[in-house]
């Protein structure tokens, strides 16, 4: 294995205006945390709406997914005269908002979706808790009814911060047109800063329509949003000590890394250390999958030696994670003779659910140096720690246990072998985008990533429908990369609507549908779990069904081009003439066997050490040494 | 589960109490009093709360209430380190026969009588918990119509105030 293919770095990393020096950033002068470039505009009146608009081009804001609707017309009648926004419109509000995750993701800064008030709103909300689980950076505007009218069950009227209040970083209702940059400035301020997370700003439509001065930039003034960037000295150092002492530490990496923009220095850590690294679903791509030091993704579905590198080791460096269910199994039985180094941004991350020997609170991206070099250091003086029976014990379960799986019975494709085929022709530089359920663990353990921010998925809220729309988001903020939803046939029903919005703006995204005509996940808990008994998991889409939608029709009618492949010899071509259009958005029906499984699983409510690498089927483990 | 006294600066905005209380319903706490009011800075308000809870799960509901945009700065107030109290009107049915026994049961607590009719009283009284619990408890024979208690107040002993280094940026 090599050092890590030399894929370009994932993000034209531009982190949104995070101060550098300060550690408490609400103590910096006010001007200099509204994002975008500052520009100074002496006072001009206006009306509220085009000061949403202003405030939107001043920050920088260059594309938008919306719909609008009767409380928002006056801000999208001031949008038609924007040169400067680019404002997609979906077909879907949910849809908006999971654009505008994809977006964020893939380009690092803020996503903007806008909806109307009531249904146009409340069908924000999945896509809002979406990215206030994984951590997106999103501001949602949505317009409101006139003030004089709020809390009288108005037409088109729905408490949307009220909904949305355990759903966002923060919210805001505006009710006054003066207040719209400030509250703009702050919203952007308070999704990209910290830890991200989407900001709801809830605009009446009066606020819309009354004249006001804007100015700019406007003073944002929260004194209760403070972020700590830098990590402890001391807790550094204590960290570098355990390091230094450990036999069996791992790295724990997390969506964090890739949020914060740390893999560079990730890299140049964990090689200083020579620890295996694990990369969780929210962190694929953080540490190169080819890197020899990369040992797989741990969790329910992780691979042997990542699963068991965590168990067995005796200290956690955690980076940018949370100890989320998923990965610890249960949790009192997770790694038990570890010590934790928990580094992470978020203060009411550390020790939530693992208590931390030693915490640190700060960004990965200041951290991860401080650490590096208190290591190197440490290292100099002491010498590194002695690594090489850990490694046997985890090279050997790399080697023994890597992630497979196993032909299908039915004479039809192995989803997984789909997978891996788009990965390996596609290549790294590529963004792909997974619904959730089977398809998507296989398309985090089958493609190999190589950079970060190529690999969206729905890790926190298992949102089924975010593939397309996200995918669609990824295409829209990284037009020259290829960008692959691969999504399940359950999950392409929930948002294909955004198939129309791909066509009519150009977004030439790929579908592949890992057509098993049925609730994959589901049912293969009901082949578990449940004797078997399959309630309510067939869908009727695939193979010998009555093929409702028929997927290649679908395509067509949306103006895609719709292809079939429901054998293995095609499957090649298949991707192959797929990678060859970029006109027009791709949608593939890979038809395959609904029997496959993901495999490794830890079933639920049992120890990791518990891991089946197939139905009954335990890794042989070595005798503790 | 023991008794915990938080203090909380919050920024005076509307929805601002319904963001805390809701982060101590997620956890399924039971609030036990709440007090809000404004301070000596204005567009600043506290917020005393007293809740039952175990002390890892109140240092995470903490930590949570830290995230919240309008939340300022949060404090446990110990017991022993702190004035607390609770202020209480109560209405007690007292008619010519048994008024003076009432009112001097009130005198002994230091409350005061602040409304009279033919066969009732309302009584007010300030105190820590055991003294007003202590008052009910002798009024109770004479029989006690209504209680409205506001939530308890709670303030640190000494000369720090809790205001001082958490809002230097606000009056910047």
């Amino acid at each position: 294995m090599s050092n890590g293919t030399t894929a370009s770095p994932g993000l034209p990393a531009k982190p949104a205006n995070r101060s550098k020096d300060a550690t408490v950033s609400s103590v910096v002068e006010a001007s200099s945390l509204v994002q975008g470039p500052n520009n100074i505009i002496a006072p001009t009146e206006m009306l509220g709406s085009q000061a949403i608009v202003r405030s939107l081009e001043e920050l920088g804001v260059k594309d938008v997914f919306g719909l609008p609707g009767g409380a928002i017309m006056p801000t999208y009648d001031s949008l038609m005269d924007s040169t400067k926004i680019n404002h997609i419109l979906v077909r879907h509000e949910q849809g908006s908002g999971h654009a505008a995750q994809g977006y964020a993701m893939v380009t690092g800064e803020v996503g903007v979706c806008i909806a109307t008030s009531g249904p146009g709103a409340t069908n924000l909300v999945t896509s809002i808790a979406d990215a206030h689980m994984d951590s997106v950076p999103m501001v949602a505007i949505t317009g409101q009814v006139h003030s004089a009218f709020i809390g009288s069950d108005a037409f088109q009227e729905a408490d949307i911060v009220g909904i949305t209040m355990p759903i966002t970083k923060h919210s805001f209702l505006v009710t006054k047109a003066e207040d719209i940059p400030r509250i703009l400035a702050s919203a952007f301020h308070i999704a990209a800063t910290g830890r991200p997370g989407p900001v709801l700003v809830d605009i009446t439509k009066d606020a819309q329509q009354s004249k006001m001065m804007f100015s700019w930039p406007p003073k944002i003034d929260l004194p209760g949003y403070k972020t700590v960037v830098r990590g402890h000295n001391k807790q550094v150092r204590e960290a570098a000590k355990l390091i230094a002492a450990s036999s069996r530490p791992v790295f724990y990496v997390g969506g964090g890394v890739i949020k914060a923009h740390a893999a560079a220095e990730l890299k140049e850590f964990a090689e200083l250390v020579g620890a295996p690294v694990v990369t969780t679903l929210q962190a694929r791509g953080a540490f190169p999958d080819s890197h020899e030091l990369h040992v797989g993704m741990p969790g329910m579905h992780g691979a042997v030696s990542a699963v068991t590198a965590l168990q067995q080791s005796d200290l956690l460096i955690t980076l940018g994670a949370r100890f989320d269910d998923r990965v610890t199994g249960v949790l009192h039985t997770f790694a038990p003779n570890a010590k934790v180094i928990h580094a992470d941004i978020d203060p009411a991350e550390i020790s939530k659910n693992r208590t931390a020997d030693i915490p640190i609170v700060g960004s990965v991206k200041e951290i991860i140096p401080e650490l590096t070099e208190a290591c190197r250091t440490r290292f100099t003086e002491g010498g590194a720690p002695d690594l090489s029976a850990w490694w046997n014990t985890i090279g050997r379960l790399r080697e023994t246990y890597p992630i497979g799986f196993t032909p299908t019975q039915d004479g039809l494709s192995a989803p997984q072998h789909v997978i891996q085929r788009i990965g390996e022709l596609t290549g790294p530089e590529a963004v792909y985008v997974a619904g959730v359920g089977q398809h998507q663990m296989w398309a985090a353990q089958f493609i190999k990533y190589e950079r970060p921010a190529s690999w969206l998925n729905s890790g926190g809220l298992g949102t089924m429908g975010y593939s397309v729309p996200a995918a669609m988001g990824a295409k829209v903020g990284n037009p020259d990369r290829v960008v692959w939803a691969i999504d399940g046939d359950g999950c392409f029903q929930m948002t294909n609507q955004e198939l129309a919005t791909c066509v009519i703006n150009n977004i030439p995204i790929k579908v592949a549908i890992i057509n098993n005509s049925s609730l994959g996940m589901v049912r293969q808990w009901q082949t578990l779990f449940y004797n078997s008994r399959y309630s309510n998991t067939d869908l009727n889409t695939g193979a010998g069904t009555a093929r409702v939608p028929d997927f290649v029709k679908l395509a067509d009618a949306y103006g895609c081009v719709g292809l079939r492949c429901e054998r293995d010899e095609d499957i090649d071509a298949t991707i192959q003439q797929a990678l060859a259009i970029n006109d027009r958005p791709v949608v593939i029906d890979f038809v395959v066997s609904r029997d496959s499984m993901v495999w490794p699983m830890v079933p639920t409510g049992v120890s990791n050490d518990l891991i089946q690498i197939a139905r009954g089927m335990t890794p042989e483990w070595e005798e503790e040494d | 589960m023991a008794r915990h006294t938080l203090s909380v600066l919050v920024e005076d905005v509307p929805g601002v109490l319904t963001r805390v209380a809701s982060l101590f319903a997620r956890r399924a706490f039971n609030i036990h009093s709440l007090a809000v009011g404004p301070t000596e800075i204005s567009g600043i308000s506290r917020i005393t709360v007293v809740v039952d809870a175990e002390g890892d799960l109140l240092e995470q509901v903490t930590k949570q209430l830290n995230k919240l945009i309008n939340v300022i700065k949060i404090v446990e107030l110990m017991p022993e380190a702190s004035v607390q109290r609770d202020h209480i009107l109560v209405k007690v049915r007292a008619d010519a026969a048994t008024r003076l026994q009432v009112t001097q049961a009130a005198d002994l607590f230091r409350a005061s009588v602040v409304d009279v009719s033919t066969d009732s009283l309302i009584i007010e009284a300030t105190g820590n918990a055991e003294k007003i619990h202590a008052l009910l408890a002798v009024l109770e024979p004479f029989g006690i119509r209504e209680i409205v208690q506001a939530g308890t107040l709670a303030v640190g002993r000494g000369s720090k105030s809790m205001s001082d280094r958490a809002l230097r940026s606000v009056s910047a």
